[in-house]
């Protein structure tokens, strides 16, 4: 058994140290904010963050993180960073179908509480990692500089 | 408001038709039965909602067309015939009936509709489908019809109680009142007494000056659950006894398992099963890691079968081939085209060739399937959820009313959900196990194994006058036919298929002669749907040949457009409001260009500017795009502007970057590191501007991804002089010879 600490709580999972915390969070907690994109890497829509630091959990296995504070999705808005990137997020209306929305807020928010007024390179270099497919990019550019203003 | 939230309902299966009867009033239109229309029918329950989960609520299966039901406990529940998969339709069609109904969308909850052709069928399609930009076209006139016959007989049930002319009465946010006297009810209170009524025969609509929801940019209904991660799409269905599949597909379609060794697998803790069929494996887990890493330990041997030997070569050669020696069936003949050719000053002729293509929606295939002796559920985000039930009560045996489709929010559609393969292929699976099972590909099964966008290989030519004005146009298509997978028996030869010239028969201009034909080539490659397949290739094609043709002219590609468009004024105001506010005539940095699209499908118009650059080396880089769009009556301007954002960078992706190929038979591409798409950094400004217009409504969904790779290749070319014809764009060809 290996226990993680979710969202503030810890918890007692029965997985094999490999098995990637985006798994662990779907499967075993139900906890399904958290999307399965591309699992290499390379989407962005499984992010959450590992005591404030955007990561993918699609490849980051449990064994690695016990100790270390996650959050996801489910519990961003309880963050001042997170409430402001979704209230713009709601402002802007930037959601289409909504899948890597998660991952996409994860990684604004992780940006806003390190930087409170990033500019096109630094929303550039924090948010390129992560696909959107319905291509909202426009409005995830701005939804960032609102809730920088807020 | 909330999607589908009522956690109080009981469970349907435990709703006696009585109980419905009682507790709801329910409305269906152009109803040829009265009677008919209250039958409302138990029906199972959405078991997750796109609230949360555990809200799910309950679907009464409506007996004639029944969008509108208003509870005596004050819910009002509309059923959304389309599929929501990210276009924001359960937004705009909520609107479409709460206009008529006069309640706000905070007042309303949304849920799928069950596989129900009779109620929820297309009227473009006269199937139950979501795609071809045909939604608000298609039920503008029937939605508006449910809400305000739902709000005729709640009006007329108040005049009957309080004995007064409902001439008098005024509907307000779900409240009948009668000034005069001071008197109110709410809907919910009138339940009862609307049951009594008669469905009016005469529903008069409001005209569009009366208008209080629809065209104001109304935020949506489905977002504020998406951006908590508490919406539930099909891959996070999580049904009680669950088990999770990952699966190993034969890498080359059309093949077989040969043989298959699982007894390392079957020793791995957390798998509980492996099954077959055909031509995959599956591993069940108590998890999906459990089952993937079972599924690393099998050896499996695949007979490759009649696909082995395929490459993208022999494709391309093949229907190059038949580009000359097939027989084109006839799309549009006008004049007399040879007389034309002869008279023509000049003559130029050209070939474009465009790539099979991927969806590679962000949500991956996935289905949860449970079959029981007694029937089968489905859980799955499908646009045709009666293919999906029909098939599996094929596979199971069981009648389709016994085949329940809890149709899920989809994160990403493009078409790839418009065909049922791999519902078919996990109700295969799952009709060999007791327990609900849900079957997640990754992403590289998702690529390789999707069918197509077609390829596509076109000859065009036009003559021109004296002035350099197009007299004779000619453009044939060859290419195989994606109608062969929705169509009964396939697709009968020699029989047109107008999804194949789409966007070029039906151009905004006005040619002297013209031919447009088809030469049918189906490829070993399977097809589908993709956003916007005929225009989507067409457009490109007409619209930088007709670049090239106004280049050789020495005209203005705008300008020479602009003489075209005399039959068009919608597309020639377009085109004039892109072209102003793009300020086309200012000039640009060496190596920059603007191209221009334009076109007019799905009942929409649109012109759009790119400004875009070239690197020394072939990169290229956006700079600016410029929208001018009528679309008619809008519904929500902001959801409009998202799908033209949208779709422009969609069809961007897919000409920057998208082309799936072939090597021994298999996909080359995978995931997005080697199947890339455009990410943030890439993207530029992007304005669109809208055209106020009183015509019926026109489509939205694909009308941004047409128009984004002619008016990329075109702005290409005046930052360059190099023509594209084949996508996706070559970079090594826009190189400069010194950086090559």
């Amino acid at each position: 058994m290996l226990t993680i600490n979710i969202n503030g709580d810890d918890h007692e999972i029965d997985a094999p140290d490999d098995m990637p915390l985006l798994w662990a969070l779907r499967d075993l907690l139900l906890l399904t904010g958290s999307k399965f994109g591309c699992g290499i890497a390379q989407c962005g829509a499984c992010t959450v963050h590992i005591d404030g630091r955007p990561v993918r959990s699609c490849v980051l296995p449990v064994g690695a993180i016990p100790g270390r504070k996650i959050t996801t999705i489910e519990a961003i808005g309880a963050t001042d960073a997170g409430r402001m990137i979704q209230e713009a997020w709601l402002g802007h209306e930037v959601v289409q179908c909504g899948y890597c929305q998660p991952g996409q807020i994860m990684a604004a928010a992780a940006l806003l509480a390190r930087n409170s007024a990033p500019d096109d390179a630094a929303i550039d270099a924090a948010m390129a990692g992560n696909i959107c497919r319905c291509a909202t990019y426009s409005r995830i550019r701005l939804a960032i500089k609102a809730a920088a203003k807020a | 408001m909330t999607l589908s939230s009522a956690a109080d309902t009981p469970p349907a299966s435990k709703v006696s038709r009585r109980d419905l009867l009682a507790g709801a009033l329910v409305i269906g239109f152009a109803t040829k039965n009265a009677a008919k229309a209250w039958a409302a029918e138990p029906n199972v329950p959405a078991a997750n909602s796109a609230a949360g989960r555990g809200s799910g609520s309950d679907v009464p299966n409506f007996g004639l067309n029944g969008f509108v039901r208003i509870g005596r406990d004050g819910r009002i529940l509309l059923v959304m015939p389309s599929t929501e998969m990210g276009q924001g339709i359960y937004t705009a069609e909520a609107t479409l009936i709460a206009e008529e109904l006069e309640i706000g969308l905070d007042q309303l909850e949304v849920v799928a509709a069950p596989p129900d052709a009779a109620n929820y069928a297309q009227p473009l399609f006269k199937a139950q489908m979501t795609g071809g930009s045909t939604s608000i076209r298609g039920f503008w006139t029937p939605l508006r019809r449910a809400g305000a016959a739902a709000r005729m007989m709640l009006v007329a049930a108040a005049a009957e109680q309080w004995k007064i002319d409902p001439e008098d009465c005024v509907a307000h946010r779900g409240v009948v009142s009668h000034a005069p006297t001071g008197r109110a009810l709410a809907y919910s209170a009138l339940v009862d007494f609307a049951l009594r009524q008669q469905l009016p025969q005469d529903i008069p609509l409001k005209a569009p000056k009366d208008f209080k929801l629809i065209g104001s940019p109304l935020k949506r209904i489905d977002t504020p659950a998406k951006v908590k991660g508490a919406a539930i799409f099909g891959i996070d269905v999580v049904v009680p006894g669950m088990k999770v599949a990952a699966i190993a597909m034969c890498p080359v379609d059309g093949g077989r398992l040969r043989s298959l060794d699982d007894t390392a697998t079957r020793k791995l803790p957390g798998v509980v099963d492996v099954i077959r069929i055909d031509d995959a494996v599956a591993v069940v887990g108590d998890h999906y890691w459990a089952a993937k890493t079972g599924l690393d330990a099998l050896q499996i041997d695949w007979d490759p079968g009649p696909n082995a030997a395929m490459s993208s070569e022999t494709i391309r050669n093949d229907q190059k081939t038949a580009a000359s020696a097939g027989t084109p069936i006839k799309g549009l003949l006008n004049g007399d085209i040879d007389a034309a050719f002869a008279a023509a000053k000049a003559r130029i002729d050209a070939v474009y060739e465009l790539p099979f293509l991927a969806h590679a929606t962000m949500e991956p295939i996935n289905t949860t399937v449970h079959v029981r002796p007694d029937g089968c559920d489905i859980w799955v985000g499908t646009q045709t959820p009666v293919v999906a039930q029909l098939l599996a009560a094929k596979i199971t045996g069981h009648e389709p009313e016994k085949v329940v489709v809890h149709n899920q929010l989809i994160g990403g559609g493009f078409g790839r959900r418009l065909q049922a393969d791999t519902i078919e292929q996990a109700v295969l699976f799952a009709r060999q196990v007791k327990y609900p099972l849900k079957l997640i590909w990754t992403r590289e099964q998702d690529i390789r194994h999707d069918r197509f966008r077609p390829a596509y290989y076109d000859q065009i030519a036009a003559g021109l006058d004296e002035h350099g004005s197009p007299i004779v146009w000619t453009h044939r298509v060859t290419s195989g036919t994606v109608r062969k997978y929705f169509n009964a028996g396939g697709w009968p030869e020699g029989q047109l298929d107008k999804d194949a010239v789409d966007g070029s028969w039906d151009t905004p201009y006005d040619f002297p002669a013209i031919r447009v034909d088809w030469i049918r080539h189906d490829p070993p490659v399977k097809l589908n749907w993709w956003r916007g397949v005929g225009p989507t290739h067409n457009v490109f094609v007409v619209e930088s040949f007709l670049d090239e043709v106004a280049h050789f002219a020495g005209r203005d590609p705008i300008d020479y457009r602009r003489h075209l468009l005399a039959r068009t004024p919608r597309s020639l105001a377009v085109l004039n409001l892109a072209a102003e506010k793009a300020r086309w005539s200012d000039p640009l940095p060496p190596r920059s260009g603007r191209g221009v699209s334009l076109h007019k499908n799905f009942d929409t118009h649109a012109a759009v500017i790119i400004e875009a650059s070239v690197a020394p080396t072939g990169e290229i880089a956006l700079r600016r795009i410029v929208a001018a769009v009528d679309c008619g009556i809008q519904i929500n301007p902001d959801t409009i502007r998202a799908q033209i954002e949208g779709g422009l960078l969609f069809g961007l992706s897919a000409a920057l970057y998208n082309g799936i190929t072939f090597q021994a038979g298999q996909v080359q591409q995978g995931n997005f590191n080697d199947y890339r798409q455009l990410r943030i950094n890439e993207v530029p400004p992007i304005d669109v501007h809208l055209v106020a217009s009183d015509a019926h409504p026109g489509g939205m969904g694909e009308v941004g991804t047409v128009s984004a790779a002619p008016a990329l290749a075109n702005a290409v070319f005046a930052a360059t002089g190099i023509r594209v014809r084949r996508l996706p764009f070559d970079r090594a060809m826009l190189a400069t010879k010194d950086s090559a």
